[in-house]
C-alpha cells in the first residue's frame, strides 16, 4: 500500500528530533509496520525518500532487527521467552500450547492469520517468568493455560490487561508507539507489581533504610 | 546485611512516576542544586562519590565523564544505554516503569556535567510500557521547565529523545547501540577511539547505563561521602539488584554492594519447596555461573572478580537442581548464535559451531570428543572479537564443565530431559509431556 503524505509528514517529523536525520529511521520502520502491518516495499521506500538514502541501505538495516517483519503479522503478536531461565522454568510449555492452540511455529502467522507467534529471547522480566508478550506489552507468570487463555479472549475481542502495563491494543497500535512514544497511556493499568516491591516491603516491615547524610557531608551538600 | 532502599525507596507510591509524585519527595532537588554548581565539580562529586556503571562493566562513571574533552567546540551527548537485554538482567526495565523521572532528572544533571545539550535515551522496542514511561516522564519535566531552553533560566539547554529500539541484544553493547541510534545495522566499532572522543556523530559522548544515571540525583543531592558509606572501597554504593529463578520469592532487592548471595536468597525467601541450589549467576548469562560454596562471597566487583566470574548486572539467577546445565547452556549459546551481529568471523562462526556440538549433547549424541572441543572452541573466539559479545559468548560452557563435567559425559547417550525431567523445573503444577 502507498504510503500517505500524512505519514511521510509524520516520517519528516521523526526525522526532524535528530541533530542527523538518518538516526529516525528505526521509528520510521516501527511507523512504517504500525501502517502497513509489516515492512513493505512502499514503506522501505518511502523512508529512503525521506531521509534521501538508497532502498538498499533502508533494507539492509530493517533486516537486521528482529522485531521488523517481513510479512503481515496480523493483529496480535504473541511472544514467548525462551531463553533458558523463562524456557527451563515454564516457557517451553507455554509455547508448546501456544503453537498448538495457534495452529502454528516459531515466527509464523496462526492459522486464522490474527496472530503472530515468536519465540523472543529475554525480555528483562525474569523475575516474573515465565513471561510472554501480547503486541509487546508484558504478560507476567505465564502458565500454558493462562496463556491460551489469553488469546482465547483475544479471539472472542475481550478487553485483556497488561500484567504491567495498559490494556492490550493491537500490533499497529504498539508500532506507533514505538515511533512516537507519548501515546498518552503512561496512566493505564498498573506498572509496579508486587515482585517489584519485595525488597522494599521487607525493608520497611523490618524498619531497613539507606543510612542518612553523614553530619560532615550534609555541611557541603546544604550551601549548594 | 541490611536492605538499602534508594532508587526503589518510594516505589509504594502509586503517583511515583508523575512529576508531581517524584517532586512530593524532593525530586529535581538535586537539578535545582546542580545547576548552582560549575560543571566541573559535578564530575568531582561522582568522581569522589567511586560510583561505577551498573551496566556490566563497573567502569568509574565519574572517570568516563572526565574523559570528554572540554572547549573542543563540537557538540556533545549523553546517551543512556536503556537496551536492558541481557539474559537474567530485570533491573532496569523496573527503574524505568517504577521511578521514570529518576533517570530523567540523571539525565539532565548528567548532561550540565558534561556539557550536552542533547540526550538520548535508548530504550529497547520490545518493551513499549518502558517507552512510553520515560517519554512521560521527559515530556512533564519539559513542561515543568526542567528540559528546554535555558532550563531554571540558567544558560544550560537541553533537549532529550526517548528512541525506541527494534530488537538486537547487540545494541546493549555501547558502539553498536550508537551505530543502531544513527540509523544503521546495530554493529560494534573498533575501538579506540573511545566514544568519549569519537562517539554518536563522531562527537564526544558519554554512554551509562540507566540504574548508574538513576543513582547521580541522590549523589548530588546527598554527597560522595553519603554514597560511600554503602559497599566496600572498589565498589562504593548500592545496587538494584534482581533475584529470579527457583527461589520463593524473586523479585527487586536493593542492598549495599557487598551483601552475599546468601543474605539475598534468604531475602527472596530462600528456594523453592526446600530444594537444593544447584548453580547460580551474578549477573547475567554473560558471567561464569558460581554454586553453593560461592554463597558467602560479597557482591562487589572485587570479590566476584576473585572467584572467576563479575558482578555484571546484579541480576542473580538462581537454578535448583532439577535443571540440567547441558539444556541451560545449549540454550544461552543459541542466545548467542542468534544474537551475534555477524560482523567478526569467530564470533559467527564460533557460536554456530558450539551450538552445533551442544545440541547433539542436550539430545543425548553428544561425541566425547566435543567436551573438549567446545572449551577449545571457546578459547578462540574470547579475545578475538570486536566486543565483548564474543567473550560471553564463551563463558557460560567453560564454568559449566568446571562444576558439572560428568553431566557432558552423560549426555554423550542420555538426552538433558531424560537426566532431568523438565517439568520438574517448571514454575507451575499440572504440565505434561
Amino acid at each position: 500500500m502507498a504510503i500517505s503524505e500524512a505519514v511521510r509528514e509524520e516520517m519528516r517529523q521523526l526525522a526532524a528530533l535528530y541533530p542527523q536525520s538518518r538516526s529516525a529511521l528505526l521509528p520510521m520502520l516501527h511507523l512504517v509496520q504500525s501502517e502497513e502491518g509489516d515492512v513493505t516495499i512502499d514503506g522501505i521506500n518511502a523512508c529512503a525518500d525521506v531521509l534521501g538514502i538508497t532502498s538498499a541501505e533502508v533494507t539492509a538495516v530493517s533486516t537486521f532487527y528482529t522485531m521488523y517483519k517481513r510479512q503481515k503479522v496480523g493483529q496480535h503478536h504473541i511472544g514467548v521467552c525462551i531463553n533458558t531461565l523463562c524456557g527451563l522454568l515454564g516457557g517451553d510449555a507455554v509455547y508448546a500450547a501456544l503453537a498448538e492452540r495457534l495452529g502454528t511455529t516459531h515466527d509464523s502467522p496462526s492459522e486464522d492469520s490474527n496472530f503472530w507467534l515468536e519465540r523472543i529471547e529475554c525480555q528483562a522480566a525474569c523475575t516474573h517468568a515465565p513471561v510472554m508478550t501480547v503486541d509487546w506489552e508484558f504478560m507476567d507468570d505465564m502458565t500454558p493455560a493462562s496463556a491460551v487463555d489469553v488469546i482465547d479472549r483475544l479471539a472472542r475481542g475481550e478487553v485483556v490487561q497488561s500484567t504491567r502495563g495498559p490494556a492490550i491494543r493491537d500490533f499497529a497500535a504498539t508500532g506507533r508507539t514505538l515511533a512516537f512514544p507519548n501515546d498518552g497511556l503512561a496512566d493505564e493499568g498498573v506498572s509496579v507489581d508486587e515482585k517489584m516491591l519485595a525488597g522494599l516491603r521487607i525493608a520497611k516491615e523490618r524498619g531497613m533504610s539507606a543510612p542518612p547524610i553523614p553530619a560532615s557531608a550534609a555541611a557541603d551538600t546544604t550551601e549548594g | 546485611m541490611t536492605l538499602t532502599p534508594v532508587i526503589t525507596e518510594h516505589w509504594d507510591s502509586p503517583d511515583l512516576y508523575t512529576l508531581e509524585g517524584y517532586r512530593k519527595f524532593g525530586g529535581y532537588g538535586a537539578l535545582v542544586s546542580a545547576l548552582k554548581q560549575d560543571p566541573d565539580s559535578i564530575i568531582q562529586v561522582v568522581k569522589d562519590s567511586g560510583l561505577r556503571g551498573r551496566g556490566g562493566a563497573g567502569f568509574p562513571t565519574g572517570m568516563k565523564w572526565g574523559f570528554v574533552p572540554q572547549n573542543d567546540g563540537k557538540p556533545h551527548y549523553l546517551v543512556v544505554n536503556a537496551d536492558e537485554s541481557e539474559p537474567g538482567a530485570c533491573k532496569d526495565i523496573p527503574i524505568m516503569m517504577a521511578n521514570p523521572h529518576a533517570l530523567v532528572e540523571g539525565v539532565i544533571i548528567a548532561s550540565y556535567a558534561i556539557r550536552a545539550s542533547h540526550a538520548f535515551i535508548y530504550i529497547r522496542g520490545e518493551v513499549p510500557n518502558a517507552v512510553r514511561k520515560v517519554a512521560n516522564a521527559v515530556e512533564q519535566a519539559r513542561a515543568a521547565g526542567f528540559v528546554g531552553n535555558n532550563i531554571l533560566g540558567t544558560d544550560f539547554s537541553l533537549d532529550i529523545v526517548v528512541h525506541a529500539g527494534a530488537g538486537a541484544y547487540i545494541c546493549g553493547e555501547e558502539t553498536a547501540l550508537l551505530d543502531s541510534l544513527e540509523g544503521y545495522r546495530g554493529q560494534p566499532r573498533l575501538k579506540p577511539p573511545f566514544p568519549a572522543v569519537a562517539g554518536l556523530y563522531a562527537s564526544p559522548t558519554v554512554i551509562n547505563n540507566v540504574e548508574t544515571i538513576a543513582n547521580i540525583p541522590y549523589i548530588i543531592e546527598r554527597g560522595a561521602a553519603w554514597l560511600r558509606q554503602f559497599g566496600t572501597e572498589k565498589s562504593p554504593g548500592f545496587k538494584v539488584f534482581a533475584v529470579s529463578g527457583h527461589v520463593n520469592r524473586p523479585g527487586i532487592f536493593e542492598a549495599p554492594l557487598g551483601i552475599t548471595m546468601r543474605e539475598l536468597l534468604d531475602y527472596a525467601g530462600g528456594m523453592r519447596d526446600g530444594r537444593k541450589l544447584k548453580f547460580w549467576i551474578p549477573g547475567g548469562s554473560s558471567v561464569p555461573m558460581l554454586v553453593e560454596e560461592h554463597l558467602d562471597l560479597p557482591l562487589t566487583y572485587e570479590d566476584m572478580a576473585g572467584a572467576g566470574t563479575m558482578l555484571g548486572t546484579g541480576t542473580p539467577m538462581v537454578f535448583d537442581e532439577t535443571v540440567s546445565v547441558v539444556k541451560a547452556v545449549t540454550r544461552w549459546l543459541e542466545f548467542y548464535k542468534h544474537e551475534s551481529c555477524g560482523k567478526c568471523t569467530p564470533c559467527r562462526e564460533g557460536t554456530y559451531w558450539i551450538t552445533g556440538m551442544l545440541e547433539r549433547f542436550e539430545h543425548g549424541h553428544g561425541h566425547e570428543a566435543d567436551v573438549e572441543k567446545i572449551a577449545h572452541v571457546c578459547t578462540q573466539i574470547a579475545g578475538r572479537s570486536f566486543c565483548a559479545l564474543g567473550d560471553a559468548a564463551a563463558t557460560p560452557y567453560p564454568a559449566a564443565l568446571k562444576y558439572f563435567r560428568d553431566e557432558f559425559l552423560a549426555a554423550t547417550h542420555t538426552s538433558a530431559d531424560e537426566q532431568f525431567d523438565p517439568i520438574a523445573s517448571y514454575l507451575f503444577a499440572g504440565a505434561t509431556r
